[in-house]
C-alpha cells in the first residue's frame, strides 16, 4: 500500500464508520520498498488539499519517515488571509507556486513510498488487515460485516 | 450463452487458469479498452486525477488510467486476478509477462456476458493455440507509463474503507453485474444483492470529492437488474444517467455516469446520444404510474414520459424504431 493511499483508508468495519480512533489505520511491521513512479508535479498539487497533514505525521513517525515530510502542508502556505499573517507568509502566498523540490519530495514520500509486508491495524476495534506483496486485504469476515 | 455470474462466486470463478487467459486475450483485452476509453470520455478529466477502480481485475483498465497520468487505486475480490495486476505493473517493457501454464481448463469455452464478443464466430478459435499470439501482443502492448495502481483485496459489497472526499473519480468496468450474485463466498450471510449494492454505492459517493463522477459500466441480465443497479445509485444521492451505446444489438453496453454534488446529470450527458436521465423523482414517478396515463411501459406511455422529462429540461434519448420495443433476451 502506497503511503498515499493509507492517508485515505479508514476501518471497513461499519461500527468504527462513527470513531475517531479508527483513522488513520496504524502500521505494524511494517516492510518497506521504494519503487520510483513517473513524478507527476500536477497530480500532487491536485491532492495536496486533501491530505490529513496529521494522519500523514503519524504514518511518518510509525515507519520512522519523518525527515521525508515536511511538518505542514505546503498547500497551507498558498491560503494566508492578509490580516494577521507575517510579512514571510504574504509573500510565500503571493507567489502562489509550490517548489517542483517540495513536490518532488511529496511524490517520493506519498507515491514513491510504499509498504510491501505487514498489518494495518485499526486504533478502535483492533482489526488487523494483512498486505502481501503490497496488496491490502480488506475483506472482513462475516461477523464484522 | 451462459454468464460466468451463474457459474461460481467471483473469487472462484477468476481463479489463476481463467485470469490468465482473460488478461492475454487480445480479443477481450481490445473490448475492455475501448470500454475505459469511453468511460474516461464520459469522467472528462481536465487534470491529473485520483481515481478509484472498482473490480479492476488484472488491471486492463489501469493501464490506460496510468498512460493518460492519472492515479489509480484497484480494488478486486479475485486474489488471481491481482496478482497478474501485480505481475504487469512489475514487468518493464523489455521483460515478458509472466503467465500461468495450464491451458487445459474446464471453464476455457465459456463465454460469459464480461466478454461478449463482437464476432461471434471467432470464439471458439480463440482459447488453446492463439494464446502465444496473444502473448506477443501483450509483449508488444505492456509498456506503462505513469504511475502504478495500488491494489487492494476487497468485495465491493461489503462497501469501501475510505474517508470522506477521497477521489476525484471512479471507474468500473464490467464488474457491478457480479454485486447482484449473493453466493458469493465472501457472502456467507446472504446479504441481498439490494443491501450489497446499496453499500457499494453509499459508500462511493462517501468517497468521491464534491463534484466528483463516476462512470460505471456493467451487463445487466435484463431490465430489472438495470433498474435495480441504477436506482441504488440514485438512492445513495448520486445524479445518474444510463448511457447506452450501441442500443438494440448484442453488443449494447450500458454506462452508469454518476455526479456527486446536485441531482441534475444534465451538464454531465449534455448533447450526448442515448442518454436516458434518472433521476429520484423519475423514478418514483415510474414506479407509482400515474391514473389516467397510457399502460406503462407501452410505446405511447414511453413516449408521453419522454415529452415529460423534455419538459423539465432533461435530456432523453432520441426517438427511433426501437423505442419502446421489446428487445428480446439479451444475451
Ligand atoms: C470482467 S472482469 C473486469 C476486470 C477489469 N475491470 C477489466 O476491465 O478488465 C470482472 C471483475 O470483477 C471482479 N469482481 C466481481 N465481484 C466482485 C466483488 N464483489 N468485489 C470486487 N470485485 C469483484 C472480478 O473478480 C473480476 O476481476
Ligand atoms: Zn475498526
Amino acid at each position: 500500500m502506497k503511503l498515499l493511499t493509507v492517508n485515505f483508508l479508514t476501518c471497513a468495519v461499519k461500527t468504527c464508520k462513527t470513531s475517531s480512533e479508527s483513522y488513520p489505520l496504524h502500521f505494524r511491521d511494517a516492510q518497506l520498498e521504494q519503487n520510483p513512479q513517473t513524478f507527476n508535479p500536477l497530480f500532487i498539487r491536485n491532492i495536496l488539499s486533501r491530505l490529513d497533514w496529521s494522519a500523514l505525521t503519524t504514518t511518518a513517525n510509525e515507519l520512522g519517515l519523518t525527515a521525508m515530510l515536511p511538518d505542514h502542508n505546503p498547500a497551507d502556505d498558498m491560503m494566508v488571509d492578509s490580516e494577521g499573517a507575517t510579512e514571510e507568509e504574504k509573500n510565500r502566498a503571493k507567489d502562489n507556486v509550490i517548489s517542483e523540490e517540495v513536490l518532488k519530495k511529496l511524490h517520493t514520500f506519498l507515491v514513491d513510498t510504499a509498504v510491501i509486508e505487514g498489518k494495518l491495524v485499526c486504533g478502535n476495534c483492533g482489526f488487523e488487515y494483512p498486505i502481501k506483496e503490497g496488496v491490502g486485504n480488506f475483506l472482513l469476515p462475516p461477523h464484522l460485516v | 450463452m451462459s454468464r460466468p455470474e451463474d457459474l461460481l462466486p467471483p473469487d472462484l470463478f477468476y481463479n489463476d487458469t481463467e485470469s490468465a487467459k482473460y488478461t492475454t486475450s487480445s480479443r477481450i483485452r481490445q473490448i475492455q479498452a475501448s470500454m475505459t476509453h469511453r468511460a474516461l470520455e464520459l469522467l472528462d478529466l481536465r487534470q491529473p486525477a485520483f481515481v478509484l477502480d472498482c473490480g479492476c481485475g488484472s488491471g486492463l483498465s489501469g493501464e490506460i488510467l496510468s498512460q493518460q497520468g492519472h492515479t489509480w487505486v484497484g480494488m478486486d475480490i479475485s486474489p488471481s486476478m491481482l496478482d497478474i495486476a501485480l505481475q504487469r505493473q512489475q514487468t518493464r517493457p523489455e521483460q515478458t509477462m509472466r503467465t500461468r501454464n495450464g491451458h487445459t481448463n474446464g471453464n476455457h469455452e465459456l463465454n460469459g456476458s464480461d466478454e461478449l464478443d463482437d464476432n461471434e464466430d471467432e470464439d471458439d478459435d480463440d482459447d488453446n493455440d492463439d494464446d502465444e499470439e496473444d502473448q506477443m501482443e501483450e509483449d508488444l502492448t505492456s509498456s506503462t507509463l505513469g504511475p502504478d495502481g495500488d491494489l487492494m483485496l476487497l468485495d465491493l459489497g461489503q462497501g469501501l474503507p475510505f474517508r470522506p472526499g477521497s477521489f476525484d473519480a471512479a471507474i468500473s468496468i464490467s464488474a457491478l453485474q457480479w454485486l447482484c450474485n449473493i453466493e458469493s463466498t465472501h457472502n456467507p450471510t446472504q446479504q441481498t444483492a439490494e443491501s450489497r449494492l446499496r453499500r457499494f454505492f453509499d459508500t462511493l459517493y462517501v468517497a468521491l470529492k464534491r463534484g466528483g463522477k463516476a462512470v460505471i459500466q456493467f451487463y445487466p441480465r435484463n431490465e430489472t437488474q438495470r433498474k435495480m443497479i441504477s436506482s441504488a445509485a440514485v438512492r445513495a444521492g448520486f445524479g445518474a444517467g444510463l448511457l447506452e451505446d450501441d442500443g438494440g444489438t448484442k453488443n449494447v453496453k450500458y454506462y452508469l455516469v454518476l455526479s456527486v454534488g446536485g441531482g441534475d446529470i444534465t451538464g454531465v450527458v449534455r448533447g450526448m446520444d442515448n442518454v436516458d436521465v434518472e433521476d429520484g423523482r423519475a423514478i418514483r414517478e415510474a414506479r407509482g404510474g400515474l391514473k389516467g396515463t397510457p399502460k406503462k411501459g407501452s410505446k405511447a406511455w414511453v413516449m408521453s414520459k419522454k415529452e415529460k422529462m423534455k419538459a423539465k429540461g432533461k435530456v432523453v434519448k432520441g426517438d427511433s424504431k426501437y423505442t419502446a420495443r421489446s428487445r428480446g433476451p439479451k444475451f
